[in-house]
């Protein structure tokens, strides 16, 4: 199954070869992972996404709590929570695409981000199945080049439940 | 406040700490911390090992026999590489050692510097914990941090990795009184809840026992374990590294489990309704590695420190994360104060599985047994002596026929299976229980792989004893090739052996031999009581085999019982 999981570690050299030791260890590889600091800047937030047996999961997650740089850890995969994504994608802009292209753009509230001769760059953000869709519907014109930023993800706050932001 | 270099407060820290012996090699990076040491040395001993992986062993031994972390300190590169082995041994039984290695200047940190190698890539898998310290004002908290993280919680190796720069670095000393680390709080006392779940499981079973393992002897919880099993009379069988922690005198003990476990200890824990782990992670040569049908009609308890140990390999009922003398205290407070039971069905079925098949050897006049030669060092041995076993079938041996009746009396490498062990680890533990009758027993292979130590055993002057078994083989390994590769020996014969005696005289020690088994006693009693460091070079018979024995992946009452069995 696959798993998200969250954890708040030392922002410190060397912490994150630790965390992903712990997947190589296991032959197992990790789909995503996100890095950054947070309010607190001696503390750094992984997001992790990973797809693999439940029960190994769990002792991966186990080994976490017992590292000395790892102050949380958690498994946002049961829970509700909002995940999001960014993509930068650069796709061939021809003559007579140009317009789908920025016509999809904006269905999917995408930026153009630079326009070169032949080429525009778009930003996106949304959920992986928003960022599948769209790079799906713009597969045929030609995408040259992407970069995603993996998955980042909260848990929702359930007290003060708005899915304002759902889209 | 006092200024200083790194190097000095390298020194002033370990003596806050309590550190009264460190085991080493000099070199490169670390030479300033060698030169400033003569100042040390009324306070804390060193012992110039002869190669760093003896000094790991060593460190470990006596970390296993004080129950006080174990120190070493090397150079950079090679040498740093040299304790890798050391490191993943300690941490595999969960003993505390640090660690401290020199490091090249941080600006040429990654630049392939001579010497410079990656300790914190390469131990980062096999320690608890490791640090690379940018400034000298940092070394004595890093330092403290090391200590406190090897020795709580399930004690672990831990490395500091010290850059060249930080040794001649000058500051003031200031050594933090307490450690608090956020992402760090070992657990202590069990969740009540849990205790509350155990204690039903434990009033209602009929056939209950204890799995007891190396976590009781950590957790020096040995005084709670005799009152709970007693209390309860519930029968105590032990993994290898379980040995000691409970009194093999006593009426309740079933001897050890496991691949080369006792007969009675496998039926009892396969047969059992009730079994009740402590400190015991159920590792394949535990529980045969049929881990589907292990136990196959107990609930299980599982009490351990890590919670990563949970679930692991066997699912539990009622897991207790805490700190094994803790928890039994939870326990025995939580019992009813009247309890009714009647073991005695089930205390006679396990006495009977022992008569069927005790642990037994037949020796003739022929050639020595290494299973009569083991037995022979138990009836003669001080009451508490440490024996310290190598790798291989004499191990098992010991951990068959030597008798344990005290928790840190037997000390062995039961998770790496790390040859060569025995002997430092063996000096290890005489450094730290000077007093008592040290014994390491060692195999002929197993010896060879750091008998560079006689040396330092002899420049200390120590009063220890090895007894070494000499079977031509790798014993260990002749006997898979006889059981299992239809008697293929390939590569398990020594092809030339040194002579030991003289080995070891060209050390200065004492060499004594014998090959016949009415001598045996009388070679051993003379070794014992020989002073100094004495080899004895016991010849025995390559043609036996350690029985009984669980072939690997099947379950616990499957055992392989006599040569007879053998397919
Ligand atoms: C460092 C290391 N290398 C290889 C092995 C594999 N191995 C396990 S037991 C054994 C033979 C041990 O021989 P010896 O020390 O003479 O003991 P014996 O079995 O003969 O009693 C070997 C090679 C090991 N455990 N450790
Ligand atoms: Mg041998």
């Amino acid at each position: 199954m696959r798993h998200t999981i969250s954890l708040f570690v030392d922002n410190e050299s060397g912490v994150l070869s630790r965390v992903a030791g712990l997947f190589s260890a296991r032959g197992f590889n990790i789909e995503s992972l996100n890095v950054a600091e947070t309010l607190d800047p001696d503390t750094s937030r992984i997001t992790l996404v990973t797809t693999g047996d439940d029960f190994i999961i769990e002792q991966v997650i186990k080994r976490f709590n017992n590292m000395v740089n790892v102050i949380w850890v958690d498994d946002l995969t049961e829970e509700t929570r909002v995940e999001r994504e960014m993509i930068l994608l650069r796709v061939e802009a021809k003559e007579k695409t140009r317009a789908e292209i920025l016509r999809m753009a904006d269905i999917f509230r995408a930026k153009v981000v630079d326009v070169g001769l032949e080429t525009y760059t778009l930003e996106l953000t949304g959920d992986k199945e928003k960022v599948n869709a769209f790079m799906e519907l713009l597969e045929p014109m030609g995408i040259k080049e992407i970069a995603r930023t993996g998955t980042v993800a909260m848990k929702r706050d359930t007290k003060n439940s708005n899915t304002g932001d759902s889209q | 406040m006092a200024r200083m270099i790194g190097a000095e407060m390298f020194f002033e820290t370990l003596i806050d700490e309590g550190i009264d012996v460190i085991f080493g090699i000099p070199g490169g990076y670390v030479l300033k911390v060698y030169d400033v040491m003569p100042k040390f040395t009324d306070r804390i001993k060193h012992v110039l090992t002869r190669h760093e992986q003896g000094a790991t062993h060593m460190a470990d031994g006596y970390a296993r026999a004080s129950g006080k972390p174990g120190v070493v300190l090397c150079t950079s590169g090679p040498a740093a590489t040299n304790t890798v082995t050391g490191i993943a041994t300690a941490q595999m039984d969960s003993s505390p050692i640090v660690v401290f290695t020199g490091q090249v200047p941080l600006p040429y940190l990654g630049s392939d510097a001579f010497q410079e190698a990656d300790h914190i890539g390469i131990t980062r898998p096999c320690t608890k914990h490791n640090y690379l310290v940018r400034k000298a004002i940092d070394l004595p908290k890093t330092m403290k941090e090391a200590f406190y993280i090897a020795s709580s919680g399930r004690p672990s190796p831990v490395l500091v990795d010290m850059p060249k720069d930080v040794i001649l670095g000058e500051d003031e000393l200031i050594i933090p009184d307490e450690i608090s680390l956020r992402g760090y709080n070992p657990p202590t006392k069990g969740d009540p809840k849990q205790i509350k779940k155990a204690v039903d499981m434990i009033l209602k079973s009929k056939r209950p026992i204890i799995f007891g393992g190396g976590g009781i002897i950590h957790a020096n919880a040995t005084a709670e374990l005799i009152e709970f099993a007693h209390r309860l009379e519930i029968p105590v069988t032990s993994t290898l590294m379980g040995l000691g922690a409970y009194p093999q005198d006593d009426p309740l003990y079933v001897h050890m489990l496991g691949m080369h476990g006792s007969y009675a200890a496998n039926m009892a824990v396969h047969s059992s309704d009730l079994v009740i782990s402590i400190g015991a992670r159920f590792d394949d040569r535990a529980t045969g590695g049929n881990f589907e049908e292990f136990s196959p009609n107990a609930e299980i308890i599982h009490i351990d420190i890590d919670p990563s140990t949970i679930d692991k390999n066997i699912v539990v009922h009622c897991p207790i994360i805490g700190h094994a003398k803790e928890v039994l205290k939870q326990l025995l407070e939580a019992l009813p104060s009247k309890i009714d039971f009647d073991r005695s069905k089930w205390r006679r079925q396990i006495n009977e599985w022992d008569k069927k098949h005790p642990m037994s050897y037949n020796q003739t006049e022929d050639k020595i047994l290494t299973s009569f030669a083991i037995d022979t060092l138990s009836k003669i041995t001080d009451d508490d002596a440490i024996i310290v076993s190598d790798v291989g079938q004499h191990q098992m041996w010991v951990a068959q026929f030597y008798k344990f009746n005290y928790p840190r009396t037997h000390i062995t490498s039961g998770g790496l299976g790390t040859m060569g062990f025995g002997f430092p680890a063996g000096m290890g533990a005489k450094f730290a229980c000077p007093d008592k009758q040290v014994v390491c027993v060692c195999g002929d292979g197993s010896f060879q792989m750091n008998m560079q130590e006689l040396a330092t055993a002899v420049e200390h002057k120590m009063d220890l004893k090895i007894m070494l078994l000499n079977n031509g083989h790798h014993g260990m390994v002749r006997q898979w090739q006889t059981m299992f590769f239809e008697g293929n020996y390939s590569a398990s014969r020594f092809g030339v052996l040194p002579d030991f005696v003289m080995l070891a005289q060209s050390f200065g020690a004492t060499g004594l031999r014998v090959d016949r088994p009415d001598q045996l006693e009388a070679t051993l009693k003379e070794g014992l009581s020989t002073e100094g460091v004495v080899l004895m070079e016991i010849m025995v018979d390559c043609e036996e085999l350690v029985y009984p024995m669980i072939a690997p992946g099947g379950a616990m009452s499957d055992m392989i019982l006599g040569v007879s069995d053998v397919a």
